[in-house]
C-alpha cells in the first residue's frame, strides 16, 4: 500500500481550501456557472438529474480499510446509505448537497482521500490491474509506475485545460486487466530480451461515440523516460488536438486524423529535446517512490491447508472458490474477487453496512487492503489461504459471495437514466433483468466466461463496444432501445463488438440475450469454447439469423 | 484590464494597435501577428519596443526567427478552458530561450493564475479587478508541487530526496 506523508496532506488540505473558496465565489455571483463547472469538475462534482454527484478516486485502485470505512461514513452521513463503485477505479455518490460538499471532502482528506482530477479535460485518475502486487503473472508492480504518473500529473501546470478529458491505464501483466488497449494511453511494462523494463505504448484508444482500439507507437520506452515520453504525447495533443468540436477533441481522433505514424514522428520528435532533463527518473527517484509501498508481512504458509481442504468438499463454498479465489505470488495465500453483482442489485452498489464489513474483513483476514477493478467488482488481495472458509462465511452472510465472476451475470452497467443527465436509456434495470434470468448458478457455470457492458448512451460508461455481449441505449421517438454488439472485448486481444442487427425495445432485451446465449450453446465447438471464441470463428451473422428469426 | 507583473499591479506600457491603425512614434506597441508578419523587415528599423500577440493556433516554434526584435510576446487565452497557450509558454521559456517578458491574455482568472506563473508567464492580464487583487493568494495557494515545471519549483520527489542541485529538479 501507497504510504501518503506530510507533503500529501498538506496538498489535500490546500486543494479543499481552493475549492472551499471556488463554491464561495460562485455562491456570491464573482463566479459564472459556466466558469464554475471546470473547476467543480476537477474537484469530481457534477451536477446529475437529481442531485450533485461527487466522484472520488481510488488511485490505481487501492483503498487501505480506514479509507472504505470513511467512504462508509460518507455514504450514510451525505448521501442514501450507499455508494456506486465504477469502471475507472472510482466511487459516486449520486446523492450529495452542494452545501455540504466541502465537509465531505473534508472528511475524505482527513484519510487521504479525494475527488482531484476524476473529471474534467485534465489527465483522470490513472488505472491498473487490480491485482496488481499480488498476481504472479507481472513482472513488476505497476502500481508505483501509475504513482509516479499520478504525482506527475496532479495539477498539471501545462496540463489541466486540454482538448478533453485524458485516461492512462498501465498493465505489467499478460492478462491484461486494466483495459489499456482502449484508453487515452495504454501502457504495457514488460522486459526486454537484456532483461531491462519498459513500457510498450499505445495511443489513441478510447470508446464513446468513436470508438478505437489503441495504436502502437513504441515497442520498449525505458522506464526511465516514462515522463518525458508521456509529456511528449501531452504536449502534442495540448497543442494539435482539435478544439472546434466536442466530439472530435479526444487524442483519438487526432491520432485517427493524422496518422499513428505522423502523431509518433511528432511524439519524438518532442521527446528527444526533452528525454534528458528535469523528467528524467533516477534510479533513486524511482526507489524512494517504490520505498513507500508496504507489503504485507508475508509468513510462509501451507499452500493447501488443512482448513481450506475439508471446506471445499461444500459444494457452495467449492463453487464460489472456483469462481472468485485466484493464485498470488506467495504460497499459502490467495486473491479473492468480492462480486458486487448479486442477483438482481445495480452493478458495482455497495451499502454502507457492506463497506464496513468489507473494511473489518480486509483488517480481519487482508492486511487492511481493498481493491477496486474496472469490472466493478471489489478485491482482497492478499488472504491466507487458510482463511477463505471463515471469510467466506462472513461474505455469504452479507450477500457478497455470489459466485458469479466473469459468468452472465457479473454485468458492467453504468448508471444509465437512473442517475445520468445524459443517458437515453435505462441500463440498471437492463442488468437487473438479465442477471434474473440467468440467476441459476449451474447454468451460469455452463456458459463459462462471457462478459455482457450495457450503457445508457453512446457515451460508454460501461464499456459496451467491448462487452463480449455490448447493450447500448438509444432513444427513437421517446422510447427506449437498444442495440445489440457481439464480439468485443477489453483483455490483450481487444477488439470492438460488431453490431448484431436492428435496436430492439426494452422489453425484448433479455430474450434477446437468451437467443444469443442458446444460439452459442448450439453452436460452439464444445464446452471449452468460449462464448468470445464461437463468435470470432463464426461472426456474428449465425446469431443474427436465430435472433432476428425470433424477434 | 488590471496587468500584473511578478506579483505586482503594473501600467501597461504598450499600446495596443489595431492591423489598420498607423503606428504611432516612440511609443511601445502591440500588434497582432498577421501585421507583425507581414513588416517584421520594416520593424527592425523602428526605434521604439514592439510586441507582438501571438494566437494560440499557430506553431510557436514559427516566432524564433523574430526573437530579437521582440519586446513582448502576449499569448492568447480566448476561453480559459483553452489551455493551448499553457503549452507555447512553455515552450519558449524552455526550448526557445525566451527571456523577455511573456503575457498571458484573454478571459484570464484567478484560478489559472498559478498555473501560468509555473509554465513561464511573468505578465497577467487579469479580466477582473478582484482576482488581480487575490494574486497573492492565488499564487501561494499551494506550497506543494507535484511536478518540474518552467517555475524551477522543486518537485514534491525532489523535495523529498531532500536536494535541490541547480539545474536538477
Ligand atoms: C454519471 C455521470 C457521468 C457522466 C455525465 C459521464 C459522461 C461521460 C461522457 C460525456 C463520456 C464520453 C467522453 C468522450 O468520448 O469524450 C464518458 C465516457 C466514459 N465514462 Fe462516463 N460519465 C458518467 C459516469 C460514468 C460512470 C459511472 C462510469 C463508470 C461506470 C464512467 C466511465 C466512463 C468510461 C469508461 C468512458 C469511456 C471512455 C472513453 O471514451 O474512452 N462514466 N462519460
Ligand atoms: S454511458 Fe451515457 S448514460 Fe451511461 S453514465 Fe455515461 S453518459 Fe451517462
Amino acid at each position: 500500500m501507497y504510504v501518503y506523508d506530510e507533503f500529501d496532506r498538506a496538498f489535500l488540505a490546500e486543494r479543499v481550501a481552493e475549492f472551499r473558496d471556488q463554491v464561495g465565489r460562485r455562491l456570491s455571483g464573482a463566479l459564472s456557472e459556466d466558469e464554475f463547472k471546470p473547476l467543480r469538475l476537477m474537484n469530481g462534482v457534477y451536477l446529475q438529474l437529481h442531485a450533485y454527484m461527487l466522484r472520488i478516486a481510488i488511485p490505481y485502485g487501492t483503498l487501505n480499510s480506514d479509507q472504505l470505512r470513511r467512504m462508509a461514513h460518507v455514504a450514510r452521513r451525505y448521501d442514501r446509505g450507499y455508494g456506486h463503485f465504477t469502471t475507472r477505479q472510482n466511487i459516486q455518490f449520486n446523492w450529495i448537497k452542494l452545501e455540504e460538499l466541502p465537509e465531505a471532502m473534508a472528511a475524505l482528506a482527513e484519510v487521504g482521500v479525494h475527488g482531484i482530477q476524476t473529471s474534467g479535460n485534465c489527465i483522470r485518475n490513472v488505472t491498473t490491474d487490480q491485482w496488481a502486487g499480488a498476481t504472479p503473472e507481472e513482472c513488476d508492480d505497476p502500481r508505483l509506475w501509475a504513482e509516479i504518473l499520478r504525482q506527475y500529473s496532479t495539477l498539471h501546470p501545462e496540463f489541466t485545460y486540454l482538448p478533453r478529458k485524458f485516461k492512462i491505464a498501465i498493465t505489467a501483466a499478460d492478462h491484461d486487466r486494466a483495459a489499456t488497449k482502449v484508453h487515452d494511453i495504454g501502457l504495457r511494462l514488460h522486459r526486454n530480451d537484456q532483461g531491462e523494463l519498459g513500457f510498450e505504448v499505445l495511443v489513441g484508444g478510447g470508446l464513446g461515440r468513436t470508438p478505437f482500439v489503441g495504436k502502437h507507437i513504441r515497442p520498449f520506452l525505458p522506464v526511465r523516460d516514462l515522463l518525458s515520453y508521456v509529456e511528449a504525447i501531452m504536449r502534442v495533443y495540448n497543442q494539435y488536438g482539435r478544439r472546434d468540436n466536442i466530439y472530435k477533441a479526444r487524442i483519438k481522433i487526432l491520432v485517427h486524423e493524422i496518422g499513428a505514424e505522423e502523431f509518433s514522428k511528432a511524439v519524438e520528435a518532442e521527446f528527444a529535446a526533452t528525454r534528458d532533463g528535469a523528467l528524467r527518473l533516477t534510479d533513486e527517484m524511482i526507489e524512494e517512490i517504490r520505498g513507500r509501498f508496504l507489503y504485507p508481512d508475508f509468513e510462509p504458509l501451507d499452500d493447501q491447508p488443512a482448513a481450506l481442504v475439508e471446506a471445499l468438499k461444500d459444494p457452495l463454498f467449492a463453487t464460489w472458490h472456483r469462481n472468485s479465489v485466484h493464485k498470488h505470488k506467495i504460497p499459502g495465500y490467495s486473491i479473492v474477487t468480492i462480486s458486487l453483482k448479486p442477483i438482481g442489485a445495480p452493478p458495482g452498489d455497495a451499502t454502507a453496512d457492506q463497506m464496513d464489513l468489507i473494511a473489518d474483513l480486509a483488517d480481519d483476514y487482508g492486511f487492511r487492503e481493498i481493491r477496486v477493478g474496472h469490472e466493478q467488482n471489489l478485491c482482497l488481495p492478499n488472504v491466507a489461504s487458510k482463511d477463505l472458509p471463515e471469510l467466506w462465511r462472513r461474505l455469504d452472510a452479507a450477500g457478497l459471495a455470489t459466485p458469479n465472476v466473469n459468468h452472465i451475470s457479473d454485468i458492467i452497467a453504468c448508471p444509465g437514466l437512473d442517475y445520468c443527465a445524459l443517458a437515453n436509456a435505462r441500463a440498471i434495470p437492463v442488468a437487473q433483468e438479465i442477471a434474473k434470468r440467468f440467476s441459476d448458478l449451474d447454468r451460469s457455470r455452463g456458459i463459462g466466461r462471457l462478459h455482457i457492458n450495457i450503457s445508457g448512451c453512446i457515451n460508454a460508461c460501461g464499456h459496451h463496444h467491448v462487452g463480449h455481449i455490448g447493450i447500448l441505449g438509444v432513444e427513437k421517438n421517446g422510447q427506449e432501445f437498444y442495440q445489440i454488439t457481439l464480439g468485443g472485448r477489453a483483455d490483450e486481444q481487444a477488439q470492438l463488438g460488431t453490431l448484431l442487427g436492428p435496436a430492439v425495445p426494452y422489453e425484448q432485451v433479455p430474450s434477446l440475450i437468451e437467443d444469443v446465449v442458446d444460439t452459442y450453446m448450439e453452436l460452439r465447438a464444445g464446452p471449452h469454447e468460449l462464448f468470445i471464441d464461437t463468435v470470432t470463428r463464426l461472426g456474428v451473422e449465425p446469431f443474427k439469423e436465430r435472433v432476428y428469426a425470433a424477434h | 484590464m488590471p496587468l500584473i507583473e511578478n506579483g505586482k499591479l503594473i501600467e501597461d506600457r504598450f499600446i495596443r494597435v489595431s492591423d489598420d491603425e498607423a503606428l504611432p512614434e516612440g511609443v511601445a506597441v502591440l500588434i497582432g501577428i498577421d501585421r507583425f508578419l507581414k513588416e517584421a523587415e520594416m520593424l527592425k528599423g523602428r526605434k521604439a519596443p514592439v510586441g507582438v500577440i501571438w494566437p494560440n493556433n499557430r506553431p510557436i516554434a514559427e516566432i524564433a526567427p523574430y526573437l530579437g526584435q521582440l519586446s513582448l510576446i502576449a499569448l492568447v487565452f480566448p476561453i480559459f478552458r483553452d489551455g493551448r497557450a499553457y503549452s507555447q509558454a512553455r515552450l519558449l521559456r524552455e526550448r526557445l530561450g525566451w527571456r523577455g517578458p511573456l503575457r498571458a491574455t484573454g478571459n484570464v482568472l484567478r484560478d489559472q493564475f498559478l498555473l501560468m506563473e509555473r509554465s513561464g508567464f511573468d505578465q497577467i492580464d487579469a479580466v477582473k479587478e478582484a482576482d488581480a487583487e487575490a494574486f497573492d493568494e492565488a499564487v501561494h495557494r499551494y506550497t506543494v508541487f507535484y511536478q518540474p515545471a518552467t517555475d524551477e519549483r522543486p518537485s514534491l520527489l525532489r523535495q523529498r530526496l531532500g536536494r535541490t542541485v541547480s539545474g536538477v529538479r
